[in-house]
Formats: C-alpha cells, structure tokens, sequence
C-alpha cells in the first residue's frame, strides 16, 4: 500500500517477513496467482466458524461467534416498557456495537472508532430489513406493554470482517433468547415472574412460560475482499487493509438479497463480480445455518 | 404494470436537476445540488498540510463532515460520512497530495428523498469547484423497488417510506473518447458500468437488484451528460480568463 511496488528481483533476496511488511501488495499478488492466501486458505474459503450460546448467564439471550480470531460477544437484555403510540402492539429492538480498546491496535482508549457506528447501523438495518424478528411477538398488553430487547455485540477481537461475525452473533444470540415469564399484579403493572413463586401468580400471567422467538429468515452475511480480477472471501484485518474494496452481501434463508454493500473502493464492482459475491455468500450461508443449527441442537441437549 | 406516482411522474422520470456551482465565497470550492425538494450543499477546504491519526500520510486525505438539517449527528449521519468518504477517495488522485487533508462539508438543506446520493453528486460537482484531481467522476442515483418488482428511479421520500425496498448505486460517469470504440472495456463491460459504492434498505431477489443495476445505470449515462454540460463551460470561461 504504502511504497510503490519495487521490481521483483528483490523478492529472491530479502527475508520472507521483511517482502511482506515492505511490499505488502505485491506480497499479496504473488500468493493470488498461484490461487492461494497467506494463511493457507483458497481464496473463496471463509475462515473456521464457531458459536457458543449462553455465554453471559445474566443475559436472556447471549451468543459468542468466531470468524477466525474475529470474536464478538453478543448479549440480550429484555426489559418492559410501555410501546409507542404509532405501534401499540409491537416491541422493539435496539442495537449497539461495541468496540472497546482491546479489540484493535487502531482503537485509542477514549476515542471511539470511526467504523462502530456504522457496523451499528448496518445491524439494525440488516435485521429490521430481513424480517427475521417479528416485533408483534414482543408485545405484552396491546397499548399498555411491550418487551424492548436491548442487544449489545462487543468486538473482543477485530481481524477483519467485523459485520459478518458481528451479525452472526446477533442472529444466534436471538435463537438463544428466552423471553422470561412474566404476570400483571395487582398495580396494573408488569412483574417478572421469578422460578420459586412461579405457580402463585398464574391466573394473571401475560406469557406463562418462558419462551423463544419464531425466526423466520435468518440473515447470513459473507464479506468479501475485491483486488483485480480476485474475489477473496472473508478477509483478515491485512487483507483489508491493503486490498481495500469490500463487498458484503447479506442473504436471508429464503434466498432474498437483504443487503448488498459496497463503500467506495477503488475497484468497480461489475455484474459478473457482484453475481461471484452472491454465489459465495449462497454457499458460505448454508455452512453457517448448519454452524448455527449445531449449536441451538447442542443447548438443547443440555 | 405501470405504477402511478404521487407527482405524476413515469418510472423512470427523474425530478429536475440543478447544479451551481461557486456559491460560497470563503470555501475553496462549493455546489449545491437540487433533486426536486431534495437539496443539499457541500463545500471543500483544501488541500490542507498534514493527515490526521490512522490515516496513511502518502496518499492525500480526505475528511467528510454531514451536518443535517437539524439536530445531533447520529449512527445515520456516521454511515452517510463514511459511505461519501470512501465513493471521493476512490474518484480522488489521492498521490498527488500526500500528506493533505481535504475537508469536505455536506449540509443538508432539506430532504425530500435520494438524500445520498443528492450528497454524493454534490460533493462530486464541489471537489471539481475546488479543482482536486479527480480520476472520473461519480454519479449516484437512487432506485425503489415497489412489491410487484417494479422500479422507479429517484424517490421522493413519502416513495422510499412505502415501497418495499430501495437501493442507492454509484457509478462512474461516462467518458468522452476519440477513440473509435468509445470507452474502456473491463471483463467485457463498459468502464461505467462498474458500481463504486452500493447500498440497500429492504429484502429484494438478486434478480431484482441486477434489475436496479441497470435501470441505474441507464439513467447516470443521462445524468452525466447534465453534469458533464454543467461542469465544462464553466472552466472554459475560467481558462480564458487565466489565459
């Protein structure tokens, strides 16, 4: 990126670490022609995936995803307020992205990230888009009461691919969710309804028992590195730092395209590339849903 | 299929467009840019020495500053910054002034629709005002998908509100060539049809937005030549003036 690209001679004398740190494009290119990225890995393979549900026990719904080292934390708290007057029988959803200064060299204590607020964004655009929560199944009393779900995601590790782990989190951090019972005393009032008295409380109960959210297409999401003719999927921090066109293409399990976004770059996205993008996220999406479903099938178990 | 339009505009009407430029006295260089009831002005300062912190000093900076219509900037406004960020720096020259900073302000005057990519053909049309070495320039255009597949380009912001999803694309402008073949050909494709910067709100089928991809293209072709006839007798005036 930074200095201009010396004659390849040089590669056959400098140490394979200094090549890198110098001519960190040209290291690049010559892994590309040869169909293969530094870490080993083809150049349309998204990095080893993992999920763990119920990470933070205080939480109604918690997930922790790994892309790579990419890690975010994602957790739901539910608390219950009144709805608003356009929507009187709908919950909401408010979503935060974190990213604290652990997760990045380029992160200073104290000084936000320029990128967080829009991963933020990108979230609950991607979410509110996809449908996958119907927010009519968080109403309580129609008019009166509702369940607000805050999520919050920390980034504890950022290598790249920030939206799609942070996503992924999200979406198994709601199929973790379990909406805690809850009843109406005597005040008219809400009250969570505790595991010990339960039982005594039952004839005013709202919801009875705690319960989980019907998802009903679920967004997946693959972010991928555009450089010449290339199209590397889920990339490193490096790779976007040097490469730096990034496409990410969200696809829901009803095969609609949720999102497909591209922030400037200096390589132009043409029809086959973008067509490329898509057919890798249908792939990388059916590798995620059984990740996903191996983990809610793990909980149950338990 | 037709679809009528509140305005009585056909699908792929676009509202009246007007750009002036050098409106601003102190800016370096200055646009506004009218979509209908769409208007937003940007203004550029630059080139100023130095880059700020985690930027590389051997490429030239460039900084985006939204101010809305009203209140604190939010998450949107974040989005917005960073999307019109990164469509200039990928239009910008960004070796010819390392270590500089750009700044470029982007105020919203009033929002009726196509909000960005009113800003981004702002922004566009002030950075040639200012006379930053520009690559090509950028055209942007917003499409709406309504639930029965069909587009219409440029909404206003009641038609971004109630149809089913939209999409927002940037594309380079068209180049005039002496060349007998016209433009550059990348895989097959016209330089212009490579999309800079894509954005969508709202589930759509792929065909769909390939569907969008085109319509948008077809319509920034025109667009360009508006922008192209805005921007060109003007620095022919200024250079007989110089010269």
């Amino acid at each position: 990126m930074g200095l201009p690209d010396a004659p390849g001679d040089l590669s056959s004398e400098v140490d394979v670490d200094a090549f890198r740190r110098l001519f960190p494009l040209r290291f690049y290119e010559r892994h590309l022609t040869e169909s293969i990225r530094p870490d080993g890995r083809p150049l349309g393979r998204a990095r080893d995936t993992t999920i763990a549900l119920g990470a933070v026990a205080s939480a109604e719904g918690s997930a922790l995803a790994k892309i790579g080292s990419t890690t975010m934390l994602a957790a739901i708290k539910m608390e219950v307020m009144t709805p608003s007057m356009d929507s009187p029988d709908e919950g909401c959803i408010a979503i935060d992205f974190h990213m604290p200064p652990i997760c990045s060299p380029i992160v200073r204590p104290g000084r936000p990230a320029e990128i967080a607020p829009v991963v933020s964004k990108q979230l609950s655009d991607t979410i509110s888009s996809s449908g996958m929560i119907n927010l009519k199944e968080l109403s309580l009393v129609s008019g009166k009461a509702a369940w607000m779900a805050y999520l919050d995601i920390y980034c504890l590790d950022a290598d790249g691919a920030l939206f799609d782990a942070a996503l992924l989190s999200a979406v198994a951090a709601f199929s973790h969710l379990q909406i805690p019972a809850v009843s109406l005393n005597d005040d008219g009032k809400i009250v969570v309804v505790s595991e010990e008295n339960g039982g005594k409380l039952e004839k005013d109960a709202v919801n009875k028992e705690r319960m989980k959210l019907t998802l009903k297409s679920i967004p997946f999401s693959l972010t991928c590195v555009l450089h010449k003719n290339y199209i590397l999927a889920d990339p490193t921090a490096e790779e976007e730092s040097i490469m730096e066109t990034v496409v990410t293409v969200v696809l829901d399990s009803s095969s609609q395209l949720v999102s497909l976004y591209k922030p400037g770059g200096p390589v132009l996205a043409y029809t086959s590339a973008i067509q490329d993008c898509v057919a890798l996220t249908r792939q990388r999406m059916k590798e995620l849903q059984k990740i996903l479903d191996e983990a809610n099938s793990g909980m149950e178990v338990d | 299929m037709e679809i009528d339009r509140l305005d009585g505009r056909k699908a792929n009407q676009l509202r009246p467009l007007a750009c002036s430029r050098n409106i601003l006295n102190r800016a370096h260089g200055s646009a506004s840019w009218t979509q209908g009831d769409t208007k937003v002005l940007v203004a550029v300062y630059g080139p100023k020495a130095g880059t700020k912190k985690n930027e590389n000093p051997e490429k030239a900076c460039i900084e985006v500053i939204w101010k809305p219509k009203s209140g604190q900037i939010g998450k949107l406004e974040r989005e917005y910054e960073m999307i019109v960020k990164r469509t200039l720096q990928s239009i910008c020259i960004l070796n010819i002034n390392p270590n500089t900073t750009t700044s470029v302000i982007v105020q919203v005057i009033n929002d009726d629709g196509a909000l960005l990519p009113c800003a981004i053909n702002a922004a566009c049309a002030a950075l040639v005002d200012a006379g930053i070495p520009l690559k090509h320039l950028a055209v942007a255009i917003c499409c709406c998908l309504a639930d029965s597949g069909y587009i219409i380009l440029d909404p206003t912001k009641l038609e971004e509100q109630s149809m089913k999803a939209y999409a927002y694309l940037v594309f380079p402008n068209s180049i005039l060539s002496v060349r007998p073949e016209g433009s550059l050909k990348v895989q097959g494709e016209p330089r212009e049809h490579g999309v800079i910067t894509s954005g969508t709100q709202g589930a759509m089928s792929v065909d769909d937005y390939l569907n969008c991809l085109e319509r948008g293209r077809a319509a920034t072709a025109k667009m360009s030549t508006v922008l192209r006839r805005n921007l060109q007798p003007q620095i022919a005036s200024e250079l007989s003036k110089a010269g």
